[in-house]
């Protein structure tokens, strides 16, 4: 299996190799009905000051991949292989201290939902030294210092007072920036936003995406970014990874994805984005089907039973064979199907692009 | 927070008087004759005549009501006796047992402190044992302590406690004569010395500490497995926080709350007597005096008992809620 997107040329790399970099990812939790194959081979590179945008739908293997990038699952039951390369280090097979060490550290995580992310009982600003202290060898005063610049960098208003609110005398959106500033604590160079604006309205998801935007230019951080929502990545993204049942299925940079993608999963993904402009009836197209149980995954494609192009396969079985993950053309452009390319591009321009 | 109290302590006395209202007059609703109880053996139409006019019996239930509440009420207590033989019962006044003449107050004030010791010292010792056996489980789950502290549980929660208590006595005190028999006057700590107070205590304290810590260790190990598999803590450890401060700082915090709750309710409770547990170690606390008071139709005693395990509860109760708004910064008191 070749599976990766480069995000950028490796200008800023240390002896070639990228800042991060997911091999062959795997993340499997046994369960009492059998192993639970979430993430089955993942594979992405990521430069600094570039954003990867992770896409699926719920249950594809988004989370648990970011949370095994965290080193969150050491210690569960969780069987993580693969290798994670970060900046050098290898965290699949490092210690638990270590990876200590680097969470919070050099990766750090904006969490969904801020509400049940952050403590009810403690004071936002108290959550925030606290990042910075299990790091920092600082006294206090220092922590609560640069706990009132991040707040007030993320756009809290009198950040020196609502440093002693607590969490639910927020408003959503402050937060998720507060959330944001508590990630931003050990100038990370790698930033994992889990669903950031999911929780949010869309003005302050706006606001919150900017505001990621100029802190990753301000910081020069990596950012994964991990959503359901298209338009998200289409703000924010270089570069696309599409995942489904725990597979990658497309990958590429931001305009192949949209503009030309080929994967029928994909097309289904970007006809169930609500438009204003719609033509026809209105109505949303939605992918027939649910997503695979990860118990029982399909032999062949993952998409194989919810797939509506399978009569346009020639040569292969699709409920048998697993299509590879393969580059097309020229640029870092992978899909994962057993339709010939040619047919892909054509069913795209005569029957999915009209409707979009 | 002042005009909460206020408003809290206001509704209490309410519940107090709706209790002993309840507590008089369904007493009167029973076939009890008092006046027959205390004229005794010798008893004629004439004696109680003379007994119900010395207590008062001939008078209507509302007057007799409103004279046992003066006691409780005004400053000066009130007077109590036939006519040439009136004496001050002085405030609070619960009145006089029918059944030996001691002030009822009298008698709840020698019976307290047995029932304070048995209930605080029950109430350490459950919450240690359940909180930690709880806490093990719950960082265990699934592996051979969590089932064993489960069972444990299991057995505790289901073990009458008179069957219990009673096995501790025959084996430690009757089998195994590591202790002595219970000796009343080994209730006081500061006359016998801790010693002989400990050997006393002991076994009552395991006796009725054996229930509450089954239930403390199931509802800490649901809470604390609730708890760690919440959000903020994902989030506490994706900060670099060390797993011992992930458990006891951002874990246990949550989920020891609402054991707080429930920890001041029972302890509120119990401060009213363990019956069961004093019978069984003929410990003569609250417990016993009101067992006494029910079984010998004493009026007086059975008011004064039940007032005063209510107010513990009705105060627990509001101890409880302004400790909640103290831990839990979401709480307003209102």
């Amino acid at each position: 299996m070749t599976e990766s997107v480069t995000s950028a040329p490796p200008a800023d790399t240390r002896a070639g190799k990228p800042f991060l970099e997911v091999k062959d990812l795997q993340v499997h939790f046994p369960t009492d009905d059998g192993m639970v194959r979430a993430v089955n081979g993942l594979n992405f590179t990521l430069e600094r000051g570039k954003t990867l945008g992770i896409v699926g739908e719920s249950g594809s293997g988004k989370s648990v991949s970011s949370l095994a990038i965290m080193g969150l699952h050491k210690g569960s039951k969780a069987k993580v292989t693969g290798e994670i390369w970060l900046d050098g280090a290898e965290l699949v097979g490092m210690s638990v201290p270590e990876m200590r060490a680097l969470r919070g550290q050099q990766v750090a995580m904006i969490f969904q939902d801020p509400l049940s992310a952050m403590h009810p009982f403690f004071r936002v600003g108290d959550q925030l030294t606290e990042a910075f202290l299990v790091h920092n060898d600082a006294p206090k005063a220092v922590a609560k210092k640069r706990a009132i610049e991040l707040l007030d960098r993320v756009g809290i208003p009198s950040p020196d007072k609502r440093f002693f609110d607590y969490p639910h005398q927020f408003s959503g959106g402050m937060r998720q920036r507060a959330m944001i500033a508590m990630a931003l604590m050990c100038d990370p160079s790698l930033l994992i936003a889990d669903e950031p604006t999911t929780a949010l309205d869309v003005t302050v998801q706006a606001q919150i995406l900017d505001l990621m935007k100029d802190l990753q230019k301000e910081f020069n951080s990596a950012i994964i970014l991990i959503t359901h929502d298209l338009g998200v990545v289409a703000k924010m993204t270089e570069n696309v990874v599409v995942m489904y049942g725990g597979r990658v299925v497309e990958s590429g940079n931001v305009r192949d994805i949209f503009y030309r993608p080929e994967m029928p999963y994909t097309w289904g993904l970007l006809g169930s984005i609500p438009r204003v402009n719609r033509s026809g009836d209105g109505r949303l197209k939605s992918i027939r089907g649910t997503p695979p149980s990860l118990i029982n995954l399909p032999k062949g494609c993952p998409f194989q039973p919810r797939c509506d192009y399978q009569e346009h396969v020639e040569g292969a079985n699709c409920s048998t064979e697993l299509p590879e993950l393969l580059q097309i053309g020229q640029e870092q452009h992978r899909v994962r199907c057993h339709i010939k390319s040619e047919e892909r591009r054509q069913l795209f321009t005569e029957q999915i692009k009209p409707s979009l | 927070m002042g005009r909460y109290l206020i408003r809290r302590l206001i509704q209490a006395v309410f519940v107090l008087v709706v209790i002993s209202a309840i507590t008089f007059f369904l007493f009167w609703a029973t076939p009890a004759n008092p006046a027959l109880l205390i004229c005794g053996k010798n008893c004629n139409a004439e004696t109680v005549a003379q007994v119900n006019a010395t207590y008062g019996f001939d008078k209507p239930l509302v007057v007799q009501y409103g004279q046992y509440m003066q006691g409780l009420v005004s400053p000066g207590g009130r007077t109590i006796g036939s006519e040439g033989n009136e004496r001050n019962c002085p405030w609070p006044c619960f009145g006089e047992s029918y059944q030996n003449g001691i002030p009822v107050w009298n008698s709840i004030k020698d019976a307290f402190p047995a029932t304070l010791w048995l209930a605080l010292g029950a109430a350490v010792l459950w919450l240690v044992a359940g909180v930690m056996l709880g806490l093990i489980a719950a960082l265990r789950k699934g592996k051979f302590i969590d089932k064993l502290s489960v069972g444990l549980a299991l057995f505790g929660v289901s073990f009458p406690t008179i069957v219990f208590g009673y096995l501790l006595l025959y084996l430690f005190i009757v089998k195994l004569n590591w202790i002595p028999f219970p000796d009343t006057a080994n209730a006081a700590l500061f006359s016998v010395g801790p010693v002989k107070w400990l050997q006393f205590y002991i076994l009552p304290w395991i006796t009725l500490a054996l229930v509450f810590a089954a239930l403390y260790t199931r509802i800490t190990r649901a809470n604390m497995i609730d708890t760690m598999n919440e959000d903020y803590i994902r989030t506490a450890r994706a900060k670099g926080l060390d797993e011992r401060t992930v458990v006891f700082k951002h874990g246990l915090r949550s989920a020891l709350t609402p054991i707080v709750t429930i920890f001041g309710l029972d302890v509120g409770g119990l401060l009213g007597g363990a019956v069961i547990t004093e019978q069984i170690f003929s410990i003569t606390g609250l417990g016993k005096f009101s067992i006494d008071s029910v079984l010998s139709n004493d009026l007086p005693a059975i008011m004064g008992v039940v007032l005063f395990a209510a107010i513990f509860v009705v105060l627990a109760n509001i101890v409880v809620d302004v400790l909640y708004a103290v831990i839990d910064p979401r709480v307003r008191l209102a």
